[in-house]
């Protein structure tokens, strides 16, 4: 067996893949179906998968818990939003403020936090997150908690009209793709290496000569830049910046997204955010109380499902999980036929539990076979 | 005579009402093996630690090449040229025990704010980290995962990550800690043939050992130095018998 840090497996690089087209290809769908909500929908899911893959690097690359990135999704729609309001629109003005703001904020954070570990660390990313969401809240000339609408959407000059719904989309899918290339190249370069040797064993980098701090922090500022660049998008496309979109519960969804798409994935937090998000409209629409089913879902995922939807894959359950993703997009056809109904809430929750059972017998029996031939798994 | 390469003087360090280091005078020649030998408790790990930076002293200085690295942070001491291995195995579970050398290979390699280049196939890395690992003849591990490995070879690839730095001084503590007799004779065969070209500060249990591979020992009793000389002055050494080997000399 090989290391454990490249592409896991090519089940995973094939199934990322192909989603990846899948959502490229999600405008002809829309119009095929005729339901412009359903690009509405997506995407918000391709931009909260850029804010998870954004968490990804430092979390699950880095084992950096960091609770509060939903901060930077804050800090990079306000500038968006707070320039329009003063009637700066262009985009060559907007996203350098914006991203050196998410930058520069991430810094912060990060100067003040990353000293610390554990749980320390995680209430003091929380804590600081907190901090930036009561600045948007106290903004009184930007909405405080209302929320400010903008009323002008960034200006690309004649290289693109945002105001097309179809070009917006397809700008958030090729960043979304960038963004997953640029992590591929960081996390396998040099700097990929000591961020995941710092996750590993920071005590011994340092004995190597590490200093593991200013690695650790530059990933930090990474990341918070590419989160910024969510809330860029997060902003121009609902036309409105609130402290809601910074709300602690919002960093709480992407660390959800990373784990069950599988932490330390390249692909894992596209699997995370298309599933979370489905999950979340599907059930939104059937139950007031849809977090009680959704809540439970997420808990097997992650007891059950070591390594999330992408740990699945690579532990032969590739089979489940593909299942898994393709039955969720049926269910949201199913779902788009017959709206309100109860009878999908049934089924994706009978199909849910079969999938899960399925996977927890199946690792039962691998466990079975592995201990009968001595646990020698190399 | 030369300079030292490594002058401890007056260290100290307390644990609460424990004194774990006790007023410590050490000297370390260049290219000698220097054995510190004590009982269990009696703060030789913790000298270590001192030394390379993870504990602060309470008071005293260290001297390295003659400078002064008291105050230094760990790493800027591996880049003087100070390596550590560790007593109990300190490794990279998860990479495999090529990518372990060659982490080891990289910190000594320039910075490493390279974001876009494979790190894995840089042959900058790779080759001397297969030298270092044919070197301790773990050669055919190279791919395997580190967590999958027997405790000896997690024992050669410690020091093998130490040896993949080049320092000029090999903090060593315990190398043969749990290793069964063959897998020492390996380890000793080892550090006699390296002996001479790194100089060595071996912290080791195994009584054979130390007196085969070490120029001069220092003995540690409740932090403090009793004695230091050649294996034959330690052996006949009064104080030495009585505080430490016991029958065993
Ligand atoms: N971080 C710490 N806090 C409090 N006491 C400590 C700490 N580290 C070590 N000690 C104590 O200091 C003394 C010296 O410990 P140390 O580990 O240096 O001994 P040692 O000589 O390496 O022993 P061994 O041969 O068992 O490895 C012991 O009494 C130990 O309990
Ligand atoms: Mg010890």
């Amino acid at each position: 067996m090989s290391s454990l840090l490249r592409l896991k497996s090519p089940i995973t690089t094939i199934a990322g893949s192909i989603l990846l087209v899948l959502l490229g290809l999600v405008p002809v769908f829309a119009m095929l179906l005729d339901d412009p909500f359903m690009l509405t929908l997506f995407t918000r899911i391709v931009i909260m998968a850029i804010a998870a893959v954004s968490l990804n690097l430092i979390l699950g690359y880095g084992g950096m818990v960091s609770f509060g990135h939903a901060a930077y999704i804050g800090v990079g729609g306000y500038a968006i939003g707070i320039l329009a309001h003063h009637g700066i629109t262009e985009a060559w003005i907007q996203w350098p403020v914006a991203l050196i703001g998410s930058a520069l904020v991430a810094l912060l954070i990060g100067l003040l936090s990353l000293r610390t570990k554990g749980i320390f660390f995680i209430m003091l990313t929380l804590a600081l997150a907190q901090l930036v969401y009561y600045l948007g809240n106290g903004a009184y000339a930007y909405g405080g908690d209302d929320g400010l609408t903008i009323l002008q959407r960034t200006d690309f000059g004649g290289l693109l009209d945002l105001n097309d719904k179809e070009t917006l989309y397809y700008l958030c899918w090729v960043l979304l793709v960038i963004v997953l290339w640029l992590t591929y190249r960081v996390v396998n370069s040099r700097f990929g290496m000591v961020l995941q040797g710092a996750k590993s064993n920071d005590r011994r980098m340092a004995t190597l000569g590490f200093p593991v701090f200013r690695y650790r922090l530059t990933a930090f500022v990474i990341s918070g830049t590419i989160c910024g660049l969510a809330g860029i998008l997060t902003a121009t496309y609902t036309d409105f910046i609130s402290p809601a979109m910074m709300h602690w519960t919002r960093s709480g969804d992407l660390i959800v997204m990373v784990v069950l798409g599988g932490m330390g994935s390249l692909f894992g937090p596209l699997f995370g955010a298309v599933t979370f998000l489905m999950l979340e409209e599907i059930l939104s629409s059937w139950t007031e109380y849809w977090k009680i089913v959704f809540g439970p879902i997420l808990l097997l995922v992650v007891l059950f499902a070591r390594g999330g939807i992408d740990g699945a894959m690579v532990r032969g359950a590739a089979g489940y999980a593909l299942t898994g993703l393709i039955t969720l997009f049926l269910i949201y056809v199913v779902h788009y036929l017959w709206y309100d109904d109860w009878i999908p809430a049934a089924v994706v929750l009978a199909g849910a539990a079969a999938a899960i059972l399925a996977i927890w017998y199946r690792q039962r029996r691998e466990a079975v076979a592995i201990a009968s031939a001595g646990g020698d798994h190399a | 005579m030369l300079e030292p390469v490594l002058k401890v003087e007056g260290l100290v360090k307390r644990f609460g009402g424990l004194v774990a280091t006790d007023n410590l005078n050490l000297d370390i020649r260049e290219g000698e093996v220097h054995a510190v030998i004590g009982p269990n408790g009696a703060g030789k790990t913790t000298m270590i630690s001192q030394l390379i930076g993870e504990l602060r002293p309470d008071a005293g200085s260290i001297r390295f090449l003659g400078q002064d690295i008291t105050h230094l942070p760990v790493h800027a001491r591996s880049h003087l040229g100070i390596a550590r291995s560790f007593q109990i195995t300190s490794i990279f579970l998860n990479f495999t025990t090529l990518e372990n050398i060659m982490l080891a290979v990289q910190a000594h390699d320039g910075h490493s704010f390279r974001f876009w280049k494979d790190a894995r196939s840089d042959p900058r890395l790779r080759e001397p980290a297969m030298a270092a690992l044919e070197q301790v003849g773990l050669a055919h591990r190279a791919e395997t995962v580190a967590s999958v490995l027997s405790h000896g070879e997690h024992r050669q690839l410690e020091i093998a990550m130490a040896l993949a730095t080049r320092p000029k001084l090999l903090l060593l503590d315990e190398p043969m800690a749990g290793m069964g007799p063959e897998d020492s004779a390996r380890m000793v065969t080892l550090l006699r043939q390296i002996k001479g070209s790194i100089t060595m500060l071996l912290i080791e249990h195994d009584m054979d050992a130390v007196f085969a591979l070490a120029d001069r020992i220092t003995v540690l009793v409740y932090g403090r130095g009793i004695a230091t000389g050649e294996p034959d002055e330690i052996r006949r050494n009064e104080q030495v018998r009585q505080a430490y080997l016991g029958d065993e000399a």
